[in-house]
């Protein structure tokens, strides 16, 4: 019997192929460490993410995240909900939100949801792994396991928007949180509580469609990085992962910079420093490769 | 002059450390030898009930009646050291000596004579002082007068009048109730805060009605004030040629506000068009329509359309305009928006507002609850109201940034509140203002409302635009005439629950005022002071400082022009005290000798012992307690300062200074309360006039050939716990700078 | 009539009403309080033409064409700063995803719109198989601009590409098949029964 036991909700880019699929790798390894079981959702959907909105109005795009949640409700009964993707997590857990404050939105969306044999009763806690780290498992528990401690390591935590906003993870401050700094500290790294760039949105979606202003953005959150004098950057959010490492190559030739920063996810950390090797880290999924971290995971 | 002998008791404690810091024993000796006791005990927990025994047996024996305490703080252990039939000093040994000097074998001898100088200064104090006794002349009148029928005039009767106290009210109208019976609703001030409530004014009137204990004059004005706490004389004029005289224990006025006059800001054209009215006049269309549709004036039609103009010649330094803000336009405003929100259908409401106030517990609901109802508030400042069948205001959107315009049936502006309080006995007459070319910055009552027969005018003193002077920190309602209390808008703008809590403060302190004059004791803040000024005739020039410096016009003259104390006006801060140039103002405890004495009694080293003598005299409502705390808190200061607390820094009589220079005191520091329109002072002006009578010691400090830095005056705040200090020890490095006194004899 | 006509129609006058009536979140509007926190707090800030506070103003001023036409409410990232600071509780992103779709279904959004444009492209991406297919999605924002223009993209971002390639983050046979759930039949009817819910509103409401 594992420790704990959750109904997982991967997300799109969070699959084999995908943008994100070093982040579900990573999971799968620290979940392994953790001892925590994940029972993906079968046949799970996208929940349309923050750029649903522009086509699909306010009853489709609740669909998509009900049909998840109701799908979760029948086949991992009494499992609570969890996701590592920011916009998945933000998408359901509002669904479940709205769906109960607003009774006939709530009859509306089962009425759709009807149409594909299913029932919400809208029941289950939907939560983000960074929350199961830190309510589930806890700090003191999760140090006791390391087995490499990530000394002499500076990483900067950055929260990105969707992990922290609106509903922020274990009660932390929105504009000063320091759960990434404390999950740092656990795994024996020095973290950068004064890393003033931790909130600051990297431009989410917009990186497509208005890449002048989100990649202004990103350049803004590697700098002030560099200018605290981190290592490596650690972020939750897979959208938050992408942006920031992958358009480093654009930026630098745009802004003159000479930025090489790596970014990786939480869960690679806890791999690593848990003593698993750079492959079951995920390190290999890195554009810009995370030296120092690979120098530890051997 | 005492007529009985006094008779010295030292009593000093040992706990609390000063018996491990100080040679206690060296203290007795200096109590009895310099100190002249005839009795010194030393007791190990003196504020315990056995060393309060101690003391009070050696009363009750009859072998002491001059109390001196060698222990903690004046304001320390009131209550244990409190003794009737006998003279109290303290000498300051814990906050004033040992807690702020190191525990160090260097500093011992210093700490040692600062010790023996306060048991010095303690029993110098206490051989120039008498026991206080009230002078006889107090009355006890159990009856107020209130001037103002409005609510807060009524609150104050009906609270008064419940407490056992008697109410004459004085009202000006033919009947009772002021602004509030004209308004339609008014401001809800209990949860939910959604909708204007009824005013219920007709169940206050008749409350007032019925009550027997309040006497009712309408149509009636106060023509004529005299007397003092516990025994004024009010004579009561009618507009019918009527007038009784009746006598009460203390006033307290009401007399409210009057709304400003839209006309001084002529762009709103509010006498060009019947349908720009003002806020007050909404309040009578409202009424008029009931719970039906509000129609407007000009033609009866219903108004389908509304747009509040905010803020008019509010806060504003233009001619004419107020330079202040009402503060409740803006609730006034949502609640006149929700009378057409739900008595015209469909009728389009805005309010054009600039910085929206919405102060107090409904504020951010009603507010809320305006939004609710759709009412749209728009930031834009109007700058003209175009007159017409359809009203057009013209305004500058300040959120959208452009110049536009709006029509509507009818227009509200808000217009504020001027007080209502009578002319300021020491405005400088506006004529003068006129002939200078300054207009006049708005319209003020120049009718009498008290017509007191003072030395200093006939009316309550304002502190700025109109409003009453009252210590907005401590003391609000409290006056600059002892025993007259202010109440209402007439003290500041306010809303209605605001007035009614002023009134029922004002209620108590003027039921306090008046039981303390028929015990001749004093109010605020010496509560309880029995003392009184002391006049010795045959030294008056006549000079009339004291009577026209006197901040609570204490003292009238009499036809040769010499001072005539009113004891129960004063607030025994020694002003008067301080002014006097001949030296005859004194009280029973506090007087020019008390104090001189206890600067003339310190141990002054000669000039090459290094060992200079700072003199701190400091105000004892926030200097001194700003000292105290800075002990209690363990900061430290130089050992060469010698602390004396006074009244107030105006009671400091400029011969302490002289005299003090020319004994030999290196250096004199006054604190004092922050002064001008935002003042502190406990006494309105001691602070101010502290600092023009210094501002001439530089006379004499030429004169000495001193340096100038060695007398310096500073406002200290209670909460400057760790600046008083340091303001001290600045002086002991300017001494040392600039070299000792050369007056050591 | 067209839905535009009816509903300029029917709130004649009354935009707030129209919006509280018809827009996610819409009857948020009227609690606004002009404090600008949102203004200040958006990280494009400085890339829109109309702040949320400005956008809620002209709302309550009836600038109903200027609204709907703003790019404004296309420039939201959803980093929800604003509505963690909104004093008023406002849920301002909401309203603004509401305001954009409204003005796209009216036919009255910013044709040119490059977020609008991508919105669509996602959406169809993504209920296509039911799960984005990231390499159709990025390949088809480099032919946003037709054939000749993608291309040129496409090299421009090549070595992008290769490391993505490289590093299993990108599939190629997804051009192909790429990840599909199972019932995608029973999704469509949903998003197809959701929409006709929605859509039948709006009409009552327009009337």
């Amino acid at each position: 019997m594992a420790k704990f036991e959750y109904s997982y909700y991967p997300g799109c880019s969070s699959q084999t192929g995908a943008s994100s699929s070093n982040l579900m790798r990573s999971v799968d390894t620290m979940c392994e460490e953790l001892d925590l079981k994940l029972n993906p959702i079968p046949d799970w959907n996208c929940c349309s993410a923050s750029i649903g909105y522009g086509s699909g109005n306010v009853l489709p795009r609740l669909s998509l995240s009900a049909r998840n949640i109701a799908l979760s409700e029948q086949h991992n009964p009494n499992q609570d909900i969890v996701a590592t993707c920011a916009a998945c997590w933000l998408s359901t857990r509002e669904t479940a939100e709205r769906l109960h404050q607003d009774e006939n939105m709530f009859k509306d969306v089962n009425t759709a949801l009807a149409e594909a044999r299913l029932t919400l009763t809208n029941k289950t806690p939907i939560r983000h792994m960074a929350e199961v780290l830190i309510e589930d498992v806890g700090y003191e528990s999760l140090a006791r396991g390391v087995k490499k401690p990530l000394q002499g390591i500076r990483i900067a935590g950055y929260v990105g928007c969707q992990t922290n906003r609106p509903f922020g993870i274990a009660g932390e401050s929105f504009e000063n949180p320091l759960y990434l700094d404390k999950l740092v500290e656990s795994l024996g790294g020095d973290s950068v509580p004064t890393y003033e760039k931790k909130v600051q949105c990297c431009g989410g979606a917009l990186a497509f469609s208005e890449p002048e202003k989100s990649q202004a953005m990103i350049h803004g959150i590697i700098e002030a990085a560099y200018d605290n004098g981190a290592d490596m950057i650690v972020t939750p959010c897979p959208l938050c992962q992408t942006n920031v490492e992958i358009y480093q190559d654009v930026i630098n030739a745009k802004f003159g910079s000479k930025f090489e920063m790596p970014v990786v996810y939480y869960s690679q950390l806890i791999s690593v420093a848990y003593g698993r090797n750079s492959k079951d880290a995920a390190l290999d999924g890195q554009l810009i490769r995370a030296k120092k971290l690979e120098s530890f995971a051997g | 002059m005492p007529d009985y002998d006094k008779k010295l008791g030292a009593y000093l404690c040992s706990g609390c450390g000063i018996g491990d810091r100080l040679n206690v024993s060296q203290m007795e000796t200096t109590a009895k030898r310099d100190g002249k006791a005839a009795i010194v005990k030393t007791h190990e927990f003196l504020c315990s009930k056995a060393g309060v025994e101690m003391i009070r047996k050696d009363i009750d024996a009859g072998d002491v009646n001059h109390v001196i305490i060698g222990a903690c703080s004046h304001r320390s252990k009131v209550e244990a050291f409190r003794f009737d039939r006998a003279a109290i000093s303290r000498a300051n040994l814990r906050e004033g000596c040992i807690w702020i000097r190191p525990y160090t074998d260097e500093a011992q001898q210093t700490t040692q004579e600062m010790g023996d100088d306060l048991i010095r200064m303690a029993c110098a104090e206490s051989r120039y002082i008498n026991i206080p006794e009230p002078s006889g002349e107090q009355e006890l009148n159990k009856t107020l007068l209130v001037v103002g029928g409005g609510m807060t005039g009524m609150t104050t009767a009906l609270e008064s009048a419940k407490a056992g106290y008697r109410v004459e009210l004085v009202e000006k109208a033919a009947a009772l109730g002021g602004w509030m019976a004209q308004l339609h609703k008014c401001i809800p001030h209990r949860m939910p805060y959604a909708n204007p409530v009824a005013t219920n004014i007709d169940a206050t009137i008749a409350a007032v009605n019925a009550h027997a204990n309040i006497t009712l004059h309408l149509s009636a004005s106060v023509a004529k004030t005299e007397g003092a706490p516990g025994r004024f004389k009010i004579e009561i004029a009618t507009e019918y040629g009527t007038s009784t005289t009746v006598e009460v224990g203390a006033i307290v006025q009401a007399s409210g506000y009057n709304m400003f006059d839209p006309n001084n800001v002529p762009a709103m054209n509010h006498a060009k068009s019947a349908d720009i009215v003002t806020n007050m006049e909404l309040e009578a269309l409202a009424k008029a329509a009931g719970d039906g549709p509000i129609k407007r004036p000009s033609d009866g039609r219903e108004v389908s359309s509304v747009i509040f103009v905010q803020n008019v010649g509010q806060a504003s330094e233009a001619k004419g305009h107020l330079p202040y803000h009402s503060g409740i336009g803006d609730l006034i405003a949502i609640k006149q928006a929700l009378y057409f929100k739900t008595q015209n259908r469909g009728c389009e409401t805005t309010i054009l507002f600039n910085h929206l106030r919405t102060p107090g517990a409904a504020g951010e609901d009603f507010y809320c609850s305006g939004q609710n109802y759709e009412v749209t508030f728009r930031k834009g400042i109007a700058s003209e109201v175009f007159p017409g069948s359809s009203l057009e205001v013209q305004f500058r959107d300040m959120i959208l940034d452009e110049d536009t315009s709006q029509t509507a049936d009818l227009v509200v502006l808000d217009v504020g509140m001027v007080p209502n309080s009578g002319p300021d006995p020491y405005a400088l007459p506006l004529v003068a203002d006129k002939e200078k070319g300054a207009a006049p910055v708005f319209e003020v009552t120049l009718d009498s409302i008290l017509n007191l027969e003072y030395r200093q005018g006939t009316d309550l003193p304002h502190l700025k635009h109109g409003f009453t002077d009252s210590h907005f920190i401590c003391f609000p309602y409290e006056t600059r005439r002892s025993g007259i209390y202010a109440a209402g808008p007439v003290r500041r703008p306010m809303d209605i629950h605001q007035a009614m809590e002023d009134a029922t403060g004002a209620a108590m302190k003027a039921i306090q005022a008046l039981e303390n004059a028929g015990k001749g004791r004093s109010a605020h803040p010496r509560s309880g002071d029995l003392s009184y000024p002391l006049f010795r005739k045959e030294g008056c020039t006549r000079c009339k400082r004291c009577t026209v410096e006197c901040p609570f016009a204490a003292i009238d003259e009499d036809e040769k022009g010499y001072p005539q104390f009113n004891e129960s006006r004063c607030r025994r801060c020694g002003i008067c005290m301080g002014a006097c140039p001949v030296r005859v103002i004194s009280f029973d405890n506090y007087s020019v000798d008390s104090i001189g004495q206890q600067i003339k009694n310190v141990d002054m080293p000669d000039e090459f012992d290094e060992k200079p003598r700072i003199l701190v005299l400091a105000c004892e409502n926030d200097a001194y307690p700003a000292l105290d705390m800075a002990a209690q808190n363990g900061i430290e200061y130089s050992p060469f300062a010698r602390v004396i607390p006074v009244r107030c820094l105006g009671s400091v009589n400029t011969v302490w200074i002289t005299d003090a220079l020319n004994s030999g005191y290196d250096g004199i520091i006054l604190m004092g309360c922050s002064k001008g329109d935002d003042y502190q002072c406990h006494f309105v002006k001691g602070s101010e006039m502290a600092y023009q009578r210094m501002s001439q010691i530089a006379d004499t400090l030429q004169i000495l050939s001193l340096d100038a830095e060695r007398v310096v005056t500073y406002e200290v705040a209670i909460t400057d716990i760790h600046r008083a200090p340091r303001l001290i020890n600045a002086m002991a490095e300017t001494i040392e700078k600039i070299g000792m006194s050369p007056f050591k004899f | 009539m067209s839905l535009n006509n009816a509903m300029l129609e029917k709130y004649r006058n009354n935009f707030l009403q129209e919006v509280a009536g018809n827009v996610e979140q819409g009857d948020w509007v009227k609690m606004c309080m002009q404090c600008g926190v949102c203004a200040g707090s958006c990280p494009l800030g400085d890339a829109w033409e109309h702040s949320p506070q400005k956008i809620f103003m002209m709302i309550r001023a009836n600038r109903r064409e200027q609204v709907l036409s703003s790019d404004s409410m296309w420039m939201c990232t959803s980093c929800y700063h604003c509505v963690v600071r909104c004093p008023r509780g406002l849920p301002i992103p909401h309203i603004m995803h509401g305001l954009a779709s409204y003005a796209k279904r009216l036919g009255l959004a910013p044709k040119s719109n490059p977020t609008l444009w991508f919105a669509e492209v996602f959406w169809n991406n993504m209920l296509k198989k039911g799960r984005v297919n990231e390499l159709k999605l990025g390949l088809s924002l480099y032919f946003k601009d037709g054939f000749a223009s993608g291309i040129k993209q496409a090299m421009a971002h090549q070595k992008l590409g290769i490391n993505m390639l490289k590093a299993k983050r990108m599939a190629p046979m997804d051009m192909f098949a790429g990840h599909a759930i199972k019932d995608i039949f029973g999704l469509h009817k949903m998003i197809r029964k959701a929409q006709e819910i929605e859509a039948a509103k709006l009409e009552a409401n327009s009337k």
